[in-house]
């Protein structure tokens, strides 16, 4: 089966041609770019929320992005099981969007924060990660001003018996201290997907770590599992 | 004409003019102008706007080479990169506007620059700053560094344009005036350079981008003044930056130049519409019109002058044929941005203001652009500079606790790890960051080849201050030294020129010396200058900035896999120090640490060692012979030594038998030296490749995998831990730059 892939692009988004390439280098595909002003799109396998600040991020970051035309049908998608990948800016939107629970607050040195950080990988079952191994420890970069993840008590219980945190801040040798969440996340959470798995909101910029170029490759598994799970691989 | 008050004497004074310069105005005009016409001559003819005081020594510099596309006098140089590939970049200052109010002021710095690279057309890919603040103790520097750092990121990241390099520094002469220089860089086709020309009479002039407030009213006369105590009333002079409307306008640029829709443009900065109208229309040899009942305003009410003098941001200005500014418009609608006509290009090489058919000014283009007189001011020789060569420096040569004086140092806040700065700017985004901040110069992969692009930028202002002549070439080649020290070939450069009030003569003295230096320096580097920016007036209650010329290298290495890092690869590999060192201890770090005095000889340089280790660092990264390279500047062999060390944890083993004295060896900042350490089986092509060169050096030790740093002089010994070092080294200025 041919993947359709598409980036979602709104005013101030700014890693949107950095996922296209990203996703191109990884896995050879073409992503489509997506303009937020759409009422009706094709029903895409993999839709990402780049990262950026849609709308300047005024007000609050992605409060104003989710009233765009094109998330009703992202909305749509995403009740349909298809891939919807939320990644900084566009996690941020997701929530907004009420398409993941929680919401994220400016970081708690109040300042913004571009650095390479440890992710402990907490279920390496979903369709983004299969291609990771469980409690695998992972360096991908995080560039945010408000990336504290924030919900209550219940519901962040709810989350982590459900296996729906996928990703948690942690040192090099995978242990999880508050310490190690540069950015004052509950529970150290840096990722988390849906009720029905095909969501995934992350602050972390795994298309920024996927070319040894750059530095580092440990961004390739989640592109490489969401192509398999697309592919029905196992 | 309208809107003419009779003649007051002191007319001039209002727009920053002299009784000079107003009678030759009268001359010029052959008739009274009106306040309008004298507001637009006021900005017109500032130093920010005209250069009036730098001109005659801005000549000197070299400004042209086969690489050379644009040199400057456009919004930004053009250079070649090889494969149809061009790169525009320039630097900038924002320094008063960041006294005042450094949020904004900073951000509306890297804004503007970023205009004046897609306005030639080229889509911005980089950013650098290079700082300068008072002593980092001070709870009102703390502020100012926290709000420029901030206010960098704050628009920067906005963009999704990386910031990823720079240079700060903190002396006590910046304790008022600190200093912003923002540097941008684009990409474009070298065939689809835009100028900012208005050219073909009956074309429309657009305005575009977001609408005119009062805001940064008269900052280009602001620029050309002394700050004091009382500059707090002066917040009104302080653009605000709207980094979304920015965004917005440079991708709906970029989309019409892509389609070929536009003559020419140019980004309004300083002096707002007076400038960008005068400069396209002086420049294209032709004439232009506004109405300004067109101009769309933020709030009602505005006078002619304070719309012709706003300096809001995030605005451009182009010239178009009319049968395509529907096209322009579409693709503006899209990006919910203005557009609007408001007035044309014309024959008759007048640049006229109107309402309707009131003529409110009208003044030959080229009165303003190219009528600025040019001064050659009075020159003298500081006292200071004759007392300061005979320097006591006892202090760092007899100290004797070397591994404590290391640590001192790098722990101090001109040395210590710029991480506190750079981890709050994205240097990521784009994913062309191939050596990210903390390296001796950045490197950008460069799109459709293997080549990269290295940037880097530097000045040592305490050698300018001490020498200007021998400071200005330092810097030159200290920063071209950096971008060789990643592998790649210094091309050209750029400057930001900031100094004092260039009517002391003593300060116009360290104009034309450091202007000499850097004119030298660049032929000898064959990196041509290809624009910049000066910034005179530097100076709080009278008391001048050292002076500093910063420069702003590119380079271009011809494959990303040769680059170079400075970082120790390996236990066991060779470690040879590439160089001459002396017995030059004056106006070096350690003594300023241990003394507080700015004083001492400035060291030596020697232009064609410069040149030929430059050539060396490259061909040896070409041909893959380095497992690193690392320059020596502030804080010599020793910090040099331990920043090898830092990011593996390994350590080094040297013994040196120079005959200087030890603190020399150690910490003397002897120019054009560099630290590299090889695989022991490159060692026989690496010694031939500096025997080649014409290179002094010294296979001296090896990398150690203990984690200790020893460095052997005689009987002398600098030994000392290295995760002791990074852990002073790193934290150090996250320390200091808490309130």
């Amino acid at each position: 089966m041919s993947v359709r892939a598409a980036v979602v692009v709104f005013p101030g988004s700014n890693c949107d041609q950095d996922n296209v390439r990203s996703w191109k280098a990884v896995t050879g595909l073409e992503a489509e770019l997506v303009w937020h002003k759409e009422t009706s799109i094709p029903d895409y396998d993999l839709v990402i929320v780049p990262g950026g600040f849609s709308f300047g991020d005024y007000l609050r970051c992605g409060a104003i992005a989710r009233f765009s035309p094109v998330m009703s049908e992202i909305v749509r998608l995403a009740k349909r099981g298809n891939l919807i990948l939320g990644i900084c800016n566009g996690f941020q939107i997701l929530t907004e969007a009420g398409l993941l629970p929680g919401a994220l607050n400016r970081n708690k040195n109040l300042k913004y924060l571009c650095l390479d950080v440890n992710l402990r990988v907490e279920n390496a079952r979903t369709a983004f990660t299969r291609d990771y191994s469980q409690g695998q420890v992972i360096r991908i970069p995080i560039s945010h001003g408000e990336g504290g993840y924030s919900l209550r008590p219940a519901e962040l219980r709810a989350l982590n018996d459900s296996g729906r945190v996928v990703f948690r801040y942690c040192a090099p040798d995978g242990s999880v201290s508050p310490g190690d969440a540069p950015n004052g996340s509950l529970d150290n959470v840096a990722g988390i997907v849906s009720e029905g798995g095909n969501v995934l909101g992350m602050m972390p910029h795994p298309e920024r770590l996927a070319e040894d170029e750059l530095g580092g490759t440990d961004g390739r598994a989640l592109f490489t599992s969401i192509l398999r799970a697309l592919n029905g691989g196992a | 004409m309208t809107d003419s008050p009779n003649p007051n004497p002191n007319l001039w004074r209002d727009h920053n003019l002299t009784k000079d310069e107003y009678d030759r105005i009268l001359a010029l005009m052959g008739r009274q102008p009106n306040y309008l016409e004298l507001a637009l001559f006021g900005v017109m003819w500032s130093e920010h706007c005209g250069y009036k005081n730098s001109k005659a020594q801005l000549r000197k510099l070299p400004t042209s080479g086969p690489q050379v596309l644009q040199g400057p006098g456009e919004n930004a140089g053009v250079v070649y990169l090889g494969d149809g590939l061009a790169a525009a970049f320039k630097m900038e200052s924002h320094n008063h506007p960041s006294a005042i109010e450094p949020y904004q002021g900073a951000a509306t710095g890297v804004g503007g620059i970023i205009r004046d690279i897609f306005a030639m057309g080229a889509r911005p890919v980089a950013s650098l700053n290079s700082l300068r603040f008072g002593r980092v103790d001070d709870n009102r520097v703390k502020r100012l560094l926290s709000g420029v750092v901030a206010g960098i990121g704050g628009y920067g990241n906005c963009m999704g344009i990386p910031t990823v390099g720079g240079d700060v520094y903190f002396h006590p002469s910046y304790q008022g005036n600190p200093l912003v220089n923002a540097l941008c860089l684009g990409l474009m086709k070298a065939d689809r350079i835009y100028r900012g020309r208005a050219a073909g009479p009956g074309n429309l002039v657009m305005l575009v981008g977001a609408r005119t407030g009062r805001d940064g009213i008269k900052g280009a006369s602001f620029a050309s003044e002394e700050l004091s105590d009382q500059d707090r009333d002066k917040r009104p002079n302080v653009q605000v930056g709207d980094p979304f409307m920015e965004k917005l306008l440079m991708e709906a640029t970029l989309e019409i130049l892509e389609k070929d829709l536009v003559v020419g443009l140019q980004d309004l900065g300083a002096a707002g519409l007076t400038s960008s109208g005068a400069e396209m229309a002086g420049r294209a040899g032709s004439g232009l019109y506004m109405d300004l009942d067109l101009v769309p305003l933020r709030e009602e009410g505005l006078l002619d002058w304070e719309i012709m003098l706003s300096e809001s941001q995030e605005r451009m200005l182009l010239v178009v044929e009319p049968a395509k500014a529907d096209a322009i418009s579409a693709v503006f609608d899209k990006w919910d941005l203005l557009a609007v006509a408001i007035g044309k290009v014309t024959d008759d090489g007048l640049f006229t203001l109107k309402r309707k058919d009131r003529v409110l000014a009208s003044v030959p283009a080229r009165l303003l652009t190219d009528e600025v007189p040019v001064y050659e001011r009075p020159i003298a020789e500081p006292a200071y500079h004759r007392k300061a060569k005979a320097a006591d420096l006892s202090p760092a040569r007899d100290h004797g606790d070397w591994a404590g004086l290391l640590l001192k140092l790098l722990a101090s806040p001109n040395l210590s790890s710029r991480r506190w700065v750079y981890e709050q700017y994205d240097h990521m985004v784009g994913l062309n960051t191939v050596i990210r901040p903390g390296g001796d110069a950045a490197l950008l992969r460069l799109p459709g080849s293997r080549r990269g692009l290295a940037l880097s930028s530097d000045c040592n202002s305490r050698y300018v201050y001490l020498d200007p002549r021998l400071g200005g070439a330092i810097a030159v080649a200290e920063a071209a030294l950096n971008v060789a020290a990643v592998g790649a070939k210094p091309l050209a450069l750029t400057n930001c020129l900031n100094f004092g009030n260039p009517e002391n003569p003593e300060i116009y003295w360290q104009f034309v010396l450091a202007t000499d230096g850097l004119a030298e320096a660049a032929k000898a580097l064959g990196t041509p200058v290809t624009g910049g920016n000066v910034s005179f007036y530097n100076e709080y209650d009278g008391r001048a900035i050292f002076p500093t010329p910063t420069i702003g290298m590119i380079g271009v290495i011809e494959d990303i896999a040769n680059r170079l890092t400075h970082h120790f690869k390996e236990p066991g590999h060779k470690i040879i120090l590439v160089g001459e060192s002396k017995e030059e201890l004056g106006a070096s770090e350690a003594h300023y640490l241990l003394t507080g005095r700015d004083e001492g000889p400035v060291p030596s340089l020697d232009l064609a060692v410069a040149a030929r280790l430059n050539g060396f660092l490259v061909e040896a990264a070409k041909r893959s012979l380095l497992a690193s390279a690392h320059d020596l500047a502030e804080g010599g062999l020793a910090v040099a030594l331990a920043e090898c060390c830092f990011d593996l944890g390994l350590g080094a083993r040297l013994s040196l038998d120079d005959p200087i004295s030890t603190a020399a060896l150690l910490f003397g900042e002897s120019q054009s030296r560099a630290l590299i350490s090889l695989p022991e089986a490159n060692l026989p092509a690496t010694l031939a490749l500096l025997a080649e060169s014409r290179l002094s050096h010294k296979a001296v030790g090896q990398v150690s995998p203990d984690g200790s740093l020893e460095i052997g002089h005689g009987r002398e010994k600098l030994k000392a831990n290295v995760s002791d070092l990074r852990e002073a080294w790193s934290e150090a200025l996250t320390r200091a730059a808490a309130l």
